[in-house]
């Protein structure tokens, strides 16, 4: 996909202190969400009422006296009242805080530093992947809640030590992330680059990988910091622990029972804990927002969005199968602002006639052809122009009305093989599956015609591949599958996207050889885009040259290769690598001593 | 000729499989080369042929399990980490994907100072080199405050190219640098390629599935399927007249931007189809 | 498909044993103390070495632990050092209480998650905003909150459920269902934020890949691509995060169990702790490793089954 990306002003630097640089943008994009400021403002607090708890309150937060028992709010010495056993409620809220955290810190630290270095020796190094993996299920294979439990005799409930016990429990979490991204990372080309240039395996994990990981690593901390606080007023609710140690599951506990006595007593912890908790899994979202970018929006599938004051143009017989007018298509930019990548494309296809659309990258051929085909992303829309199919004007029309025409009239071909069939199902069902909604044959007809086509396009063993997977077969092969598909209704437009370029130069020519083959049988019209000049001279009867959006020549295959107008289609013409061009200088020896004397 | 700078004996690669006992996979079956100083060898092939393996091998990122790799009259077949991080300086990388081949979170100047500082260049020298550097890629200079996103897919190459040379290297190795780029940038690439190889003298070993390419810088081509090399000669000879059928068929296959010649070539195409299908049929009695 | 399975297997074998080993390794540090705790006031270095030989702990723990295993592959699991009952006849019917919770929280939470994660994946704009705050706040109010609210609100204030007890299926359904309602939800809550979320994830990933477009120019209609097709790529990480989010409920029900007073296998398992049981300590162990072990193997039984590529294995 290539929604267009505004380059990003950078700062100039020097050459070493890049980590910084980036840490900073983060931070700086941090800064301005008010989510992040908000929640990491309520943490803060917390922290510092903790800090305070030795200060803030009159009393110790075990310090029970008689006359304290269940005093209300507000009274002198007790601001928040009393508890069933005649202690400071405030006193014991903020020596709460301080437990909430040191559970926090004890639990996320573990799982942060124990999952991190498991997670860069088991990702990075072949092989420690196997022993740590092991190490990683065991640790994951422990009952978690029930573990802390069954332990108690051994933690005497001290939650500290049970934090820590839990910190190990998390560590799975952490590693499986760490692992992931630098397995991930390990494959980049620059980490290769950076093991030729001599790169040292530390400074590698270091420099490139390290710096990829931190992101994620920060973020799930922060949850983990959140769950830890959670499991720790959990256990204190059920009693774990010492009853010395306030928190705030104590607390409920306490004023839980103390419910018909004194009913607002368990809502202070309550709200404490609920606030605390609530901070630090919405600081964490806006984390994640800020370092892996915001969560990945709903895709619904319906008919590609218009402009608001889109009307299709009045559909005009000039007679060919395919008239496409002025076709602009958008994609709206974060500030919401409408950018145009194509710019009032004009195309025009006859039965019987291949139309090349050729370009360089993101000149706008692809999604030219998606919008004739009604198939954008849905963040695109379209601005202007129109597409008329056999005399009927298809840009803007209904979603149903598009299904019927795509079963009958107009069909595609793309790219990549492999991804564009579903791998769970077979060839057979798959190809059965769309004839039966382009032809509403039964089950047994459908099959029958789809081995048929099967065998047309050329496949060795129809009934085997029939029955394959998708992972079972090559990918020229599943390219003869999904052109089985398309041709099965016998469209009347076929629409290829660069139906050979995923290929090897010996399976294109094969593929490009069906093709002419097929349009010869059934007389269809065909738009095929590319960015090989080779195809287009063996294929296509007539070429639209497109850059920057926009059609800057067209005409037929022999007069534009002969005889080039625009300046783009000479430039790009001139560019091919000929076949006479060979090279026959000789090796280049320079003096005995050879080395480059820089 | 004196002795080649690189020279490869029955080059063997095989990959170990996930799990208990099995054995392992074998990329590369043997094959035998030679790079001269200052010279391009072509390595020509389709996608599973094993092409992109010669090339890790050399620069000791896959795992070779047979014959013997000699650089500059030296066994490198099996180096230490540390012997291995000291050839750096001789043999260097140039790869397909310019978006994957930087890190997108280090600015221009710190990827190509990289190499420099791990082989203790101070600083000042250090960034004079890169400076040096993207002038010579025909790059500007403040290029190198700058990240990857912000450049095009060709200067992105060009920058690979400046990290590979940075270290002065005698051999190159270029795995398919020039297919991901468009038509226009990539004719530019390679011009910068043989200039640069004119200037220092620089050695290439460049893979690529494209037969145009490899026609256009090489000195020598070697054809490779799966995972042998079937012809090996001077460019002009195996791009032209090519003698093994593989070639013949790699030759005929590839369309030529002409629309005239192209209707010639298809059907000499389909007339050497026919010709080793009868032919494939007397040497093995059944149909192909 | 077979072989896949045996081996399957035989790794959760081998991982029982570690885990279960381990726990008990670490119990044994604290066999003093639960001998003392036993022994009360009579506790003295004498009466606990006599006691500890006694019930045979004085042994090493690989001992300890070949006899506890052999046990285990007997369906034997010794006995409550306090009550002397048989760990296997007491376990079940705390069990039986945790799962008619446990059960219908986790079918209900897997609905909601499905229904809830696919409608926001595909609708967008207010559907799935709205989805995604419902997700949030299952993760931001910890369970307890939630149980603590349901009870003050609906049993105290409203007086429309029991605040606790249980009866069962067995006794009375309608009481029962009275009876599980506030746990139920209280566990559902949680549980269906996260799948919902997952659900809703893989959804969209699905949606955005090549093959859905192809399917589109078939003329394939929306509802058939969504359920047929990116529901069913979906099914096999959905599952995944399912049998999870069961072991998690399992976990949660120690503390819900607590709130609502239900004599479950949550609310055994804190008492025996308190105690030190170490027999039926080593049981629950048991049967919280076998648990994990065992939804484990059946997700990966399923993913096997489910993916195409995996099934040759």
């Amino acid at each position: 996909m290539s929604t267009p990306t505004a380059p990003v002003a950078v700062p100039a630097l020097a050459l070493e202190d890049e980590p910084a640089e980036v840490r900073r943008g983060a931070l700086q994009r941090l800064v301005r969400d008010p989510q992040a400021v908000i929640t990491g403002l309520i943490i803060l607090t917390f922290v510092v009422l903790g800090l305070l708890a030795n200060v803030i309150p009159q009393h110790g937060p075990n310090e029970a006296r008689f006359e304290a028992i269940n005093l209300p709010i507000g009274s002198p010495d007790y601001p928040l009242g009393g508890d069933y056993a005649g202690r400071d409620i405030l006193a014991r809220l903020l020596h709460s805080i301080n437990t909430a955290m040191v559970s926090g810190l004890i639990g996320a630290s573990i799982a942060l530093v124990v999952g991190t270095t498991l997670g860069l020796v088991g990702g990075y190094f072949n092989r420690f992947r196997t022993p740590v993996e092991w190490g990683a299920t065991i640790l994951q294979t422990f009952p978690g809640m029930l573990l802390l439990i069954v332990l108690m005799p051994l933690t005497g409930g001290d939650f500290r030590w049970t934090m820590a016990i839990f910190g190990f429990l998390l560590t799975p979490g952490i590693y499986r992330i760490v692992r992931n991204q630098t397995v991930g990372v390990s494959r980049e080309l620059y980490v290769d680059a950076a093991r030729v240039s001599g790169v040292t395996d530390m400074r590698i994990l270091g420099r490139h990988i390290l710096s990829v990981v931190r992101g994620p690593v920060i973020v799930a901390t922060t949850f983990l910091f959140g769950s830890a606080i959670g499991v720790q007023s959990g256990l204190a609710y059920l009693g774990v622990g010492s009853k010395e140690i306030p928190s705030f599951g104590a607390m409920i506990s306490d004023g839980f029972r103390n419910i018909y006595i004194a009913p607002g007593q368990y809502i202070w912890p309550a709200v404490a804990l609920g606030v605390l908790n609530g901070a630090f899994v919405l600081f964490g979202n806006a984390l994640r927002d800020t370092f892996e970018g915001s969560q990945p929006k709903a895709e619904k599938i319906t008919a590609t969005a218009v402009a608001d004051d889109f009307e299709a143009e009045t559909a005009d017989g000039t007679g060919a199968l395919l008239e496409v007018r002025d076709l602009g298509i958008a994609y709206r930019s974060p500030s919401g602002e409408l950018n145009e990548v194509v710019r009032g494309v004009s195309l025009t296809v006859r039965m019987g006639e291949t139309l090349g659309l050729v370009g360089e990258s993101g000149s706008g051929k692809t999604q030219t052809a998606f919008g004739v085909l009604g198939v954008l992303p849905t963040e695109a829309v379209v601005t202007r122009g129109s597409v008329v199919l056999a005399g009927r004007q298809i840009l803007g029309a209904p979603q149903a009305e598009l299904n019927k025409l795509r079963g009958s009239e107009i069909a595609y071909i793309p790219q990549e093989p492999m991804s564009n069939l579903d791998p769970v199902y077979t060839i057979g069902s798959q190809l059965v599956e769309g004839i039966r909604v382009s032809t509403g044959l039964s089950k047994a007809k459908a099959k029958e015609r789809a081995l048929e086509l099967l065998e047309r396009v050329g496949i060795p063993d129809p009934q085997r591949t029939f029955r394959s997977y998708p992972h079972e077969i090559s990918g020229g092969m599943a390219q003869r599958v999904l052109i089985a598909g398309a041709v099965a209704p016998k469209p009347k437009l076929l629409i290829a996207d660069e139906p050979t370029t995923a290929l090897d130069v010996t399976v294109q020519a094969d593929i490009l050889d069906l093709l002419r083959d097929l349009q010869a049988e059934m007389g269809m019209g065909i738009v095929l885009v590319t960015h090989n000049f080779g195809v287009v001279a063996d294929s296509c009867t007539s070429l639209a040259v497109m850059q920057g959006g926009e059609v800057v020549e067209t005409g037929a295959t022999i007069d534009v290769f002969a005889q080039p107008q625009h300046p783009y289609t000479s430039m790009l013409l001139g560019s091919i690598l000929d076949e006479d061009t060979i090279r026959d200088d000789s090796a280049m020896v320079l003096v005995a001593d050879g080395k480059d004397p820089r | 000729m004196t002795a080649p700078l690189l020279r490869a004996q029955g080059l063997k690669v095989a990959y170990p499989v996930k799990g208990f006992r099995k054995p392992p996979v074998e990329i590369v079956h043997g094959v035998d080369f030679e790079i001269g100083a200052g010279e391009t060898l072509g390595i020509v092939g389709e996608s599973g042929s094993g092409k992109t393996t010669i090339g890790r091998a050399i620069l000791g990122l896959a795992p070779i399990s047979g014959g013997t790799v000699e650089y500059d009259g030296r066994d490198i077949t099996a180096l230490s980490a540390r012997e291995r991080r000291a050839l750096s300086r001789e043999i260097q990388v140039v790869f397909q994907d310019p978006y994957s081949s930087l890190n997108p979170s280090l600015t221009i100047g710190a990827t190509l100072a990289e190499p420099l500082i791990v082989q203790g260049w101070d600083k000042a020298k250090a960034t004079r080199r890169v400076l040096d550097l993207l002038d010579h890629v025909g790059l500007p200079k403040n290029a190198a405050a700058r990240l990857p996103r912000e450049f095009s897919g060709g200067q992105r190459q060009r920058v690979a190219i400046a990290r590979a040379l940075a270290p002065g290297p005698r051999l190159i190795v270029c795995d398919e640098p020039v297919s991901a780029l468009d038509l226009s940038t990539q004719a530019t690439v390679m011009d910068l390629f043989i200039d640069i190889q004119r200037e220092t003298g620089v050695a290439y070993l460049f893979v690529s599935h494209d037969l145009a390419v490899v026609r256009h810088i090489s000195h020598r081509v070697g054809v490779v399927y799966r995972g042998e090399i079937v012809e090996q000669g001077p460019t002009r000879q195996v791009t032209k007249d090519p003698e093994h059928p593989y070639t013949q068929r790699l030759l005929l296959a590839a369309p030529i931007a002409d629309p005239t010649a192209q209707q010639q070539r298809r059907a000499d195409r389909a007339r050497l189809r026919a010709v080793q299908a009868e032919q494939d049929l007397q040497a093995t009695g059944v149909p192909a | 498909m077979l072989l896949f399975a045996l081996r399957r297997v035989a790794f959760g074998l081998v991982l029982f044993v570690i885990v279960s080993f381990t726990t008990m390794f670490l119990l044994s540090f604290s066999f003093d103390s639960i001998i003392g705790s036993k022994l009360g006031s009579a506790a003295n270095v004498d009466s606990i070495a006599a006691m500890k030989a006694d019930l045979g702990l004085d042994r090493s723990v690989p001992v300890l632990y070949a006899e506890w295993f052999r046990g285990v592959l007997h369906g034997d699991l010794g006995a409550s050092f306090f009550t002397g009952e048989p760990v296997t006849e007491a376990l079940p019917s705390r069990l039986a209480v945790t799962l008619s919770v446990v059960g219908p929280a986790m079918i209900i939470s897997a609905l909601i998650a499905l229904f809830l994660g696919v409608l926001a994946a595909t609708r967008g704009g207010w559907v799935d905003k709205t989805a995604q705050g419902m997700m949030l706040t299952g993760y931001l109010v910890p369970n307890l909150l939630i149980a603590i609210v349901l009870v003050v609100v609906f049993a105290v204030n409203l007086g429309w459920f029991p605040a606790t007890g249980f009866t069962s299926f067995a006794e009375d359904p309608a009481e029962w269902a009275r009876s599980i309602t506030l746990p139920v939800i209280t566990m559902a809550f949680g549980g269906a934020a996260s799948m919902a979320n997952q659900v809703r994830g893989t959804m969209i990933d699905e949606l955005r890949k090549d093959y859905v477009r192809t399917l589109r120019t078939r003329g394939v209609s929306a509802r058939a691509i969504v359920i047929r097709h990116a529901l069913r790529n979906s099914a096999g990480p959905a599952l995944t995060v399912f049998g999870l989010t069961f072991i998690t409920l399992f976990g949660s029900a120690l503390f819900i169990e607590q709130v609502f007073a239900l004599p479950g296998f949550g609310t055994y398992s804190f008492n025996v702790a308190l105690q030190g049981d170490f027999p039926v300590l080593m049981g629950l162990t048991a049967f919280g490793v076998g648990l994990t072990i065992g939804v484990n193997l059946l997700i990966d039984l399923a993913n096997g089954w489910l993916n195409p590529k995996a099934r040759q294995y």
